[in-house]
Parts: C-alpha cells; sequence; structure tokens
C-alpha cells in the first residue's frame, strides 16, 4: 500500500521558489488501478517522480507498505518494488533493445520471452530485439521499448507516466488491451498518468490534480461523469486552458 | 619450407595473459607466433601461411599469407613478464591478392618490479589486391608492481586495388601510457574500417593519431573511435583523413569523460580533390544522466549502472 502524507514539492524558477504541489495526502490500496488525470503543469509527473524517489519532497513524508522511503533512493525504491515507465525515455547508445529488457526483468532471458514483451506494446519483436535502444528509433518506438521495460520488470507497483503519448492508434488500442490484462493481477497496483478516455475508463480510481492540489480523487463512475461535464475546478476557480481529451472525446 | 600445421599446449606460457589479448585458451590452431619477454617461444606456419624471422636483423617476423587463401587465422600475441624490459619488434604482413584472413595480435604486460616495460611494435600490412583482412589487437597491462607499463604500436597499412581492412584496436585496462601511430594509404576501391576503443583509469595517458591516406579513385574509410576517461587519465585523440581523389572518408569520435580526467579531440580532414566526400564528427560528454536514473529505477546501483553504459559504449 502506498501513502502520501502532507507531500509538498517546490522547485527554483528565476530566483523564486515555485509550488509544485502542495500538501498532497492520500492513500492508494493494493490491487486499484488509479488513473491521474488533469491539466498540463499540474504536477502529475512531479508526484510519480516523488514516489520513484527521482525528486525529493520539499516536505511530507512518503509510506509503502507501512515503510517510510522518503529518504530510500532511487535504486532502493525500486529494489523494494516500485517501478516507473518515463514520459520522456531515455536513448541508450550501445544497449540493444533485449539488453534493456533483460536488465528490467533482472535475468537473462532468451529471445521468446523478451519477444512476449515487446509484443505486448505492439511492436514486431524480432525486427527490434536486436537494434540498439538510441536516437535511430522514433519517439512512439523508444516510447513503446520504455513501456515493455516496466511490463518485463513487474514491479508491486508500477506508475505509467502518459504511456499513450506519440503512439499510433492501432498501438494504443494494444496498449489498452495490455493494461486491460494487467487489471486481471489484482496484486499489482498500477497507476496511469493519462488524459485518454479509454484509459480512464479501465480506472478503479481517478485522480485529478490541478494546480498542485488533489482536485479530486474518487471511484471512476463519480469522477469520470464530472469530466465529461466540463473544466475540473479547484478551489473553487475554473483551471485555465485545460482542454482535455475527455472533454473532446464528450463533445 | 613451411612446416606442417600444428597445435602445441601453451599452459605453461601466463595462460591469464594470452586471454586477456588473444582470446587463447589452452592449444593455438592455425599459423601463430607467441612473443614473450623479447623472443619466440612457439611458433607455427601452415600450408599456405608462413611465418619466418626477418631477414634483415631487425627482431620481428614476417608473416606471409599466399594469395587465394581464405578463412585462415593468424595468431600473433605478444607478452612482457620482467620488469624493467624494452621490446621492439618489427612484424610485416604481406597479404596475398584474393586471400581473405582474420589476424589476431594483442600485447600484454605483467609487471611486478619497479622498473619501466614497454613494447613497441611495428607493424607493417602490404594488402594485396581484392584481398580482406580483419585485424584485431588488444592491449592490456597488470602486476602489482609501481613500474610503468608502456605500450606504443606503430600501424602502416598499404591497401591494394580493392582491397578491404578492417581494424579493430583496443586497449581497456592497465596500460600507463600509449602513443598510437596509424597510417594508411588506399588504393582504388580500397575500403578501410578502423574501430578504436580506449579506456585510460588511474593517472594513464594515452595519444592516438590516424593518418588516413584515401590516394585511389573510389576508395573509402571509416574511423569509428570510442573512449571512457576515468579518474586522473588524459586522452587526445587526432584523426586525419586526406582525400586525394574521387573517394569518401567519415571520422566519428565519441568520448565519455568521468572524474577529473581531461580529453581532447581534434579530428582534421583534407580534399584535395574536388570529388572528395569528407565527414567528421567529434563528442565529449559525461554519462548522460537520465541513463543513469533510468537504470537505477531497473534496481541497478548508480556503480552498476554506470558500468552498464560503460560496457554498452565500448561493446
Amino acid at each position: 500500500m502506498l501513502e502520501l502524507k502532507n507531500v509538498s514539492f517546490r522547485a527554483g524558477s528565476g530566483g523564486g521558489d515555485v509550488e509544485i504541489l502542495d500538501d498532497i495526502s492520500f492513500t492508494l490500496p493494493e490491487g486499484r488501478i488509479l488513473v491521474i488525470t488533469g491539466p498540463n503543469g499540474g504536477g502529475k509527473s512531479t508526484l510519480a517522480r516523488l514516489i520513484m524517489g527521482i525528486e525529493k519532497p520539499s516536505s511530507g513524508r512518503i509510506f509503502w507498505d507501512g515503510e517510510d522511503i522518503t529518504d530510500l533512493d532511487i535504486t532502493q525504491r525500486a529494489q523494494r518494488g516500485i517501478g516507473y515507465a518515463f514520459q520522456l525515455p531515455a536513448k541508450f547508445k550501445g544497449i540493444k533493445i533485449w539488453k534493456l529488457i533483460e536488465l528490467a526483468a533482472g535475468h537473462k532471458m532468451d529471445e521468446m520471452e523478451c519477444c512476449s514483451f515487446l509484443s505486448k506494446v505492439g511492436l514486431c519483436a524480432q525486427d527490434y530485439i536486436d537494434r540498439d535502444a538510441d536516437a535511430s528509433l522514433s519517439g512512439g518506438e523508444l516510447k513503446r521499448v520504455e513501456i515493455a521495460t516496466l511490463l518485463a520488470r513487474k514491479p508491486k507497483i508500477a506508475i505509467y507516466d502518459e504511456p499513450e503519448a506519440g503512439i499510433d492508434l492501432w498501438s494504443f488500442s494494444m496498449l489498452v488491451e495490455t493494461f486491460k490484462n494487467l487489471k486481471q493481477d489484482e496484486k499489482q497496483n498500477i497507476v496511469i498518468i493519462s488524459h485518454q478516455e479509454r484509459i480512464l475508463e479501465l480506472a478503479d480510481d481517478i485522480m485529478v490534480i490541478a494546480n498542485g492540489h488533489i482536485a479530486s480523487y474518487a471511484p471512476r463512475d463519480e469522477v469520470l461523469p464530472q469530466l465529461r461535464l466540463g473544466p475540473i475546478v479547484d478551489d473553487g476557480c475554473p483551471v485555465p486552458g485545460w482542454k482535455s481529451e475527455v472533454q473532446e472525446y464528450a463533445n | 619450407m613451411p612446416t606442417e600445421p600444428k597445435t602445441i599446449d601453451i599452459e605453461a606460457i601466463q595462460k591469464n595473459l594470452l586471454k586477456a589479448v588473444a582470446d587463447i585458451e589452452g592449444k593455438v590452431e592455425g599459423a601463430f607466433n607467441i612473443r614473450q619477454n623479447g623472443d619466440s617461444v612457439g611458433r607455427s606456419s601452415t600450408k599456405n601461411i608462413e611465418i619466418k624471422s626477418r631477414e634483415d636483423g631487425k627482431p620481428g617476423i614476417d608473416i606471409i599469407v599466399k594469395p587465394g587463401t581464405k578463412g585462415e587465422k593468424v595468431h600473433i600475441p605478444v607478452v612482457l613478464i620482467e620488469s624493467g624490459l624494452n621490446d621492439m619488434v618489427y612484424n610485416d604482413f604481406y597479404i596475398g591478392d584474393g586471400a581473405d584472413v582474420d589476424i589476431v595480435a594483442g600485447c600484454a604486460i605483467h609487471n611486478c618490479g619497479a622498473d619501466k616495460s614497454e613494447h613497441d611494435g611495428i607493424h607493417t600490412f602490404h594488402i594485396g589486391k581484392d584481398a580482406k583482412v580483419r585485424y584485431s589487437e588488444k592491449h592490456y597491462g597488470e602486476g602489482e608492481g609501481t613500474g610503468e607499463r608502456v605500450l606504443n604500436p606503430t600501424t602502416l597499412v598499404h591497401q591494394a586495388e580493392g582491397s578491404f581492412c578492417e581494424m579493430e584496436m583496443v586497449q581497456i585496462e592497465g596500460v600507463t601510457s600509449t602513443i598510437r601511430d596509424t597510417t594508411a594509404h588506399l588504393g582504388k576501391n580500397a575500403k578501410l574500417n578502423v574501430i578504436e576503443k580506449l579506456l585510460t583509469h588511474g593517472s594513464q595517458n594515452a595519444v592516438s593519431n590516424i593518418d588516413i591516406h584515401l590516394d585511389g579513385e573510389g576508395s573509402s574509410a571509416r574511423i569509428v573511435s570510442r573512449s571512457v576517461a576515468k579518474d586522473h587519465s588524459r586522452q587526445e585523440f587526432h584523426p586525419v583523413a586526406i582525400g586525394n581523389t574521387d573517394c569518401r572518408a567519415h571520422i566519428q569520435c565519441d568520448s565519455i569523460i568521468m572524474d577529473h580526467s581531461i580529453v581532447r579531440s581534434i579530428p582534421e580532414i583534407a580534399a584535395n580533390h574536388p570529388d572528395a566526400q569528407i565527414v567528421h564528427e567529434a563528442a565529449i560528454g559525461r554519462i548522460n544522466s537520465e541513463q543513469l536514473v533510468k537504470l537505477e529505477t531497473l534496481g541497478l546501483s548508480e556503480e552498476q549502472a554506470e558500468q552498464v553504459i560503460i560496457d554498452a559504449f565500448l561493446e
């Protein structure tokens, strides 16, 4: 179970501190799929990076399975079962996709096992396993390799940061199916940051983050109808400039 | 007259060093010459490849590959175990027209004393018309002594029409100081690939000068240099491609810089003909922090992640 208590994060910008997340507290029970949505710049990716340990909170504590992990580094959190698929994946000169998937899984694997993870993200596996995970891949290809690494890692909590970004429609459908199958595994926690209606429909719970606050966190059937109605409000004020995929879809 | 092919058991000769530089374990097959502490301690020729002492009195050997020889290997490793030895050797390779061979060279120094151990190998290749050569050279140093381990190889390549040469030159560990000089002259439609991989650590120094002269019409060359500099080590690269005719060349130098090391990369290209197409790329930089963070999210420590990135970069 993941628990955040009064977590805030400030970042320096133009000589002053900017509040990215302000006093965030929530609990994520085991086996639930949480989809986090909200306007760009609202703090969604920062929240994911705080959970993974890539950023450290300015204040507040983070607990995982009852242990205070606030002061643990990325490696220690990964070893405790926290995993993260980046919004913008790193490129590796010289590291083959096969090797990257093996590193993620933590063991050597044969071609068939490696291919099974690539197939789940819509990559024709035999064309890819011997290629470098570098700039020769397109943005969408790199993104799908990134998702495959997290599928291979099988963490206790898997955080996918905008998995749909840069992916074509056909591959996206396959990805939705993959997430549906992951849902069968009741032990794994899945957190997906997304603006896509079809991903939101997979959620057990939906959290809306806007202006550094949790604007809403409730079961899907309560939140989704609100999202379809119009702009999410934050402290009584409409969030400026947010035109979500969900609204476009609803219209 | 060449002797009949044979194999010898070389277990008595520093197995570890031979494994490190020439991937030799136990027995060597095919043509070979093993040089230890300045003397040949094992040699064998085959029907198609003759290895013999030089006739001009200089230390070293001539390696003569008959025209049309296909799929054979030549091993010529050098091992220095005596501290304080300065070993200079001249090896000439004569590759017959249409031959296709692999040559595995390499030098390992084990210095357990306080004196400098040095090996300077001067290799000259005469590659015949339409011949193909893949040459691999590994350099490695070890030993608990304080004496320096120095390797200064000089390589001269003369490529005839339509020939192909691939040279992989690797120095991964333990060499205190190296100055590498490589010069190649390419004839008509000749093709040369040079792959250089270098890792320096401690207070090591490495200098690599590569001069490629594209003399023949339709000739092409590619130089790829990958290096990692750690601790207080220093590296300097000076690859030069000179196009004297209608030709193509590409130089690519990438270095990862770590700790307090210093890397200089000075590629030079020159065109003496309007149809010469020559390109160079050079980059020096730290390990990308995004790569480190990604590998850490997969459960690797920062040190393990660095090693994975370096190994892959030099692969």
